[in-house]
């Protein structure tokens, strides 16, 4: 007698086996190897049920809320101010970071004293880690400017100003994306490629955006996931960097 | 009488967020339970479904009307979910790389949530089904809970996860074959 095969018990445990043309049922019920096979899926599938998923807290749906509602605007036009001082930020933190590069990373062959290296290299990494959080958040802040805005008011959008971030942006994230792939970071610089690609073409666009150029954006960042990405990673950085 | 999903999906695209708002109060809860059966981890689960109403509402404009809204939501918490899990693993791998005695990744280890009333036995089982669902593949993670935790038929696995019923299959097949390998020493009956 033929066996069944552990691709057919499992489709008749999920009751997916009819058109097989085979009586799985009938197969099980007379043959005590197969209905062996059949009680051992059952048992470890029974078993699953072990995974408990947490009870949300009655108020969840207006946490949730709260979170997502203010996303669904675009973002308020006074962000220039804020823009100035970030950028400010991160060149203090791109500097920092070559700083740190060199005394923990890339200048190993001093020996300075028994302890200074782990320090020296962890006061290296928290500082890498915040620089890169601190880019991170302002690529995601020109994303979600762009992401945000129905297409029928892409004139809100300060196009020339938005290209001219994205430009910045490149050139900055290559020292990140270099320093990520030196230190086999490869999520980060994974991470880092796909949004200076994004970056990239924003910085290239045309001399004016119309809803149509704004839409093929908004598309490629929904198909890429970057945003989602990018908001992954930045959190991981500043736990990391805590 | 409730307004249908499509009613409220209808609204939402002519900018009512009142109306979106009830899309997310009405879905959130299911979403929340796929997300944290994908990740095994609460806060990688919240960020999941924040991140799956996100992207639906940007692409309600894009929502065919003829399918349910459910549907639509799922298969885009999925990828979402999908996202999640192979940021982390690459995330675990290049950790596990640059510290090979280091201790394990927070990120491997998903949330218990304590609970006293639960016997030392089911406390180790939760622990061996967690530990063997995390040795899954995201791909084969996605696909089991969709078939045997969200009861989806293979079909429907394979238009979730975007990909033929056969490969959904055949990543429901690895995924029940690795979970017996883990979890059969402690099910089994015991032979006197």
């Amino acid at each position: 007698m033929k066996h069944l095969s552990q691709s057919q018990l499992v489709l008749h445990y999920y009751g997916e086996d009819a058109g097989a043309g085979i009586d799985a049922a009938a197969h099980v019920a007379g043959c005590p190897l197969c209905l062996e096979s059949y009680r051992a899926i059952e048992r470890v599938l029974g078993v699953m049920q072990a995974l408990e998923v947490p009870e949300q807290a009655e108020n969840y749906e207006a946490a949730l809320w709260s979170g997502i509602e203010p996303r669904l605007r675009p973002p308020a036009p006074a962000w220039l101010p804020v823009w100035g001082w970030r950028l400010a930020a991160g060149a203090v933190c791109a500097a920092l970071l070559a700083i740190a590069l060199f005394t923990g990373r890339v200048a190993p062959n001093h020996p300075p004293a028994e302890s200074a290296p782990v320090a020296d290299s962890q006061a290296g990494d928290r500082v890498l880690r915040l620089a890169v959080g601190d880019y991170l958040d302002r690529s995601q802040m020109v994303l979600l400017e762009l992401a945000n805005t129905d297409s029928a008011r892409t004139r809100q959008i300060p196009w020339p100003v938005t290209r001219d971030r994205a430009s910045d942006l490149v050139s900055e994230s290559r020292l990140y994306r270099q320093t990520a792939e030196h230190t086999g970071d490869l999520a980060v610089a994974h991470v880092l490629d796909d949004l200076d690609r994004v970056l990239l073409d924003i910085a290239h666009g045309p001399d004016q955006l119309s809803p149509r150029d704004l839409d093929r954006l908004q598309q490629r960042l929904d198909a890429q996931g970057i945003l989602f990405k990018i908001r992954v990673l930045s959190s991981d950085m500043q736990k990391q960097a805590l | 009488m409730e307004p249908s999903d499509r009613a409220l999906v209808t609204r939402a695209r002519s900018g009512d967020p009142d109306a979106f708002r009830a899309l997310v109060e009405r879905h959130s809860r299911v979403v929340f339970r796929l997300a944290y059966r994908m990740t095994g981890n609460r806060q990688d689960a919240e960020d999941v479904v924040q991140e799956a109403f996100l992207r639906a509402y940007r692409q309600l404009g894009r929502f065919d009307e003829r399918a349910g809204f459910g549907t639509w939501l799922y298969r885009i918490s999925t990828n979402c979910a999908l996202d999640t899990i192979r940021a982390r693993r690459r995330r675990s791998e290049n950790q596990a790389a640059a510290q090979p005695d280091g201790p394990d990744s927070l990120a491997q280890v998903p949330a218990h949530d304590p609970s006293p009333e639960r016997s030392a036995w089911s406390a180790q089982l939760r622990g061996a089904v967690e530990d063997a669902m995390n040795e899954l593949s995201p791909t084969e993670r996605a696909a089991f809970v969709l078939r045997h935790f969200e009861g989806m038929r293979m079909e429907e696995v394979g238009r979730a996860l975007q990909c033929r019923p056969g490969a959904a299959k055949h990543s429901v097949f690895r995924a029940v074959q690795k979970l017996r390998r883990a979890l059969e020493p402690l099910v089994a009956p015991v032979r006197s």
